[in-house]
């Protein structure tokens, strides 16, 4: 029984220039303590992906099309009452940019306890979850009283994941956690959402551009480019039998440290998705595009045991 | 608990205190328009004790020069108008007191309103806000204040009008902005509620600009109350107002008695200045902080 499962999902922005589909036809399904990395560059539509499993995607988009089911619920079907209940308490999410994602207004604490008297605690039960949640992620007590500039972008990334996982949340969407913070604390932060992967039992979803990233900590890995999958496939599956030419190019970009190869680029843009390419929406950048390619698009195709990919190679 | 409770709140007022008069102390101008309001304000709450004479009574001979006795001499009727100057301010600052209070209230609630819901109920507001802010301000306090009728109350009502778009527009432009940061986002996914988010996440962050717009408006209120009650929009004679003694002055200050018209007028524009000195310095401050 899956914790999350997402149906054909499809999210589009209409936006004055044109219909921008941001996320198609994206299904998959998120296991009990399954952290699943969605890897892909910028404007792939991973994080409205994110943001379209609170149903909070900002205007001008709209889901137009999907079930996200939670616990066999669809989420996307409740009313702003009923998910609001839900956001926080079973999902919740963790954003980029620690710097702004705190009040900077408000003391830790407030913010903190507001959370939690907004999910029916009370005032003294929450100060003591306050107290439990900041130190299992690693920080002192004292930073309860601390406004949200007197801490580093680390511990605010801290603080952040505190309150995300404070109501044991069944599934944590993690939209690039670390992206914003330095190597050394970037590898802290994911040690800390390891931790709490094996301590609470949350799944995690975890987006990121950082293929390299992806394939050291999570579980599954789906490709994402333009808005639709490329790849999907178990951590060691992918890293021992990559498909995709999209995942192969990822992947070859990646610096090496062991071998002289040098990380190899790959040439040409993302897709203008308010009018994508007919056919596969990678053939313009593909190596091995066909004139198959060109004119229709790729189903979704198991190559291996729970191993799929979206392409007319391996049909 | 409820020791601890009430010392909480003694010490959050202590603390307001303390910053408030930190800023004061910060700049020149703000402790020079605050002490030129501050004796305005003394004045009008200690009139019964300041004022030598009663406001509406007649004291003595008519137009009398200022002495020792009459210290701003007396009027066409025999009221010794240092007492009426002192009385009157009580009209002005309790008018512009209300009408502030009123346009700040309604426009930063519309604001907020508007800003953060957006859509066609933005629009909608926008265009009255706009619509209301294209008249002269002066003109259409006057036509609502006779629309109204004649009294302080409606005065103050007709000056609210004018000055809350004024409000409104600030605010929803802070709204606009503020409504994107992240961590409006974020309290989203947590599962605050919108009407928290706007009252605890967006309303601190637009209160500095409301003071900025507050103070600016607060010259500009104390003139237009004037203006009102020169035409005799406010309270009605025998009461003692500004405005009004100014207007009555007016007919006897060619034939030389200028006590009448010079002490009211004089007060209206030292009591302008004031709030006038008091924005500059608060302006400054903020904008200052924020480089």
């Amino acid at each position: 029984m899956s914790t999350l499962e997402v149906k054909d999902l499809w999210v589009k922005y209409y936006t004055f220039s044109g219909i921008v589909s941001a996320v198609s036809g994206v299904s998959f399904n998120l296991r009990k303590g399954e952290m699943l990395a969605v890897v892909g560059e910028s404007g792939s539509g991973k994080s409205t992906l994110g943001l379209a499993l609170l149903n909070m995607v900002p205007k001008p988009g709209k889901i137009v099309k999907g079930e996200v089911l939670l616990g066999g619920v669809n989420v996307l079907k409740l009313t702003p009452e009923e998910i609001r209940k839900i956001r926080g308490s079973r999902l919740s999410m963790v954003f980029q940019d620690p710097f702004t994602t705190l009040d900077p207004l408000r003391k830790i604490v407030d913010q903190f306890e507001e959370f939690l008297l907004e999910h029916g605690f009370d005032k003294s039960k929450s100060r003591s979850i306050v107290k439990e949640y900041l130190e299992a992620v690693g920080l002192p007590e004292r930073i309860m009283y601390s406004y949200p500039h007197q801490l580093s972008g680390g511990q605010k990334q801290r603080v952040s994941i505190a309150m995300a996982i404070a109501l044991n949340p069944e599934v944590i969407i993690a939209d690039e956690p670390t992206t914003a913070l330095d190597v050394v604390v970037q590898k802290q932060i994911m040690d800390l959402i390891d931790y709490i992967k094996g301590k609470y039992g949350s799944s995690i979803i975890l987006i990121t551009h950082d293929l390299a990233l992806a394939l050291e900590r999570a579980d599954t890995v789906m490709v994402m480019y333009g808005g639709y999958i490329m790849e999907y496939a178990d951590k060691k599956e992918l890293l021992n039998n990559m498909k995709h030419p999209y995942t192969k190019a990822l992947f070859e970009a990646l610096p090496r440290i062991t071998t002289r190869i040098l990380p190899k680029s790959l040439p040409g843009y993302p897709p203008d998705l308010r009018s994508p390419p007919q056919g596969c929406i990678f053939h313009p950048r593909c190596e091995y595009a066909t004139e198959e390619c060109r004119l229709k698009r790729p189903e979704m195709i198991e190559v291996g045991k729970g191993h799929f990919v979206a392409c007319h190679l391996y049909r | 608990m409820r020791e601890l409770f009430k010392s909480n709140v003694a010490g959050k007022a202590s603390r307001a205190l303390l910053n408030a008069s930190r800023i004061i102390l910060s700049n020149k101008y703000i402790l020079a328009g605050f002490i030129i309001v501050l004796v305005f304000v003394l004045m009008a709450i200690l009139a019964d004790f300041i004022a030598p004479y009663s406001p509406i009574e007649i004291v003595g001979p008519v137009l009398q020069p200022p002495s020792q006795k009459y210290l701003m001499g007396t009027d066409n009727l025999g009221r010794d108008v240092f007492s009426r100057t002192i009385y009157g301010s009580r009209v002005v600052l309790l008018t512009t007191a209300i009408a502030i209070a009123l346009s700040g209230a309604i426009g930063t609630l519309l604001g907020l309103i508007s800003g953060y819901i957006g859509g066609a109920l933005d629009r909608v507001f926008s265009f009255i806000m706009d619509s209301i802010y294209a008249f002269p301000s002066l003109i259409l306090a006057i036509a609502l204040s006779v629309a109204l009728g004649p009294s302080p109350i409606n005065a103050a009502i007709a000056i609210a009008v004018v000055y809350i778009p004024t409000y409104f527009r600030m605010v929803r432009g802070q709204v606009l902005s503020i409504k994107n940061e992240p961590y409006i986002e974020i309290a989203r996914a947590l599962g605050i509620p919108s009407t928290r988010i706007v009252t605890r996440h967006i309303l601190p962050h637009v209160g500095r600009t409301l003071m900025v717009v507050f103070s600016m408006n607060s010259a500009d209120a104390i003139l237009t109350e004037a203006a009102l009650s020169f035409i005799g929009l406010t309270v009605q004679p025998p009461q003692p107002d500004w405005g009004f003694d100014l207007y009555k002055g007016r007919g006897f200050i060619l034939t030389g008695y200028w006590w009448m018209m010079v002490f009211p007028g004089f007060c209206i524009t030292l009591l302008a200045v004031g709030f006038a000195l008091m924005s500059e310095g608060v302006s400054t401050v903020i904008s200052g902080r924020k480089r």
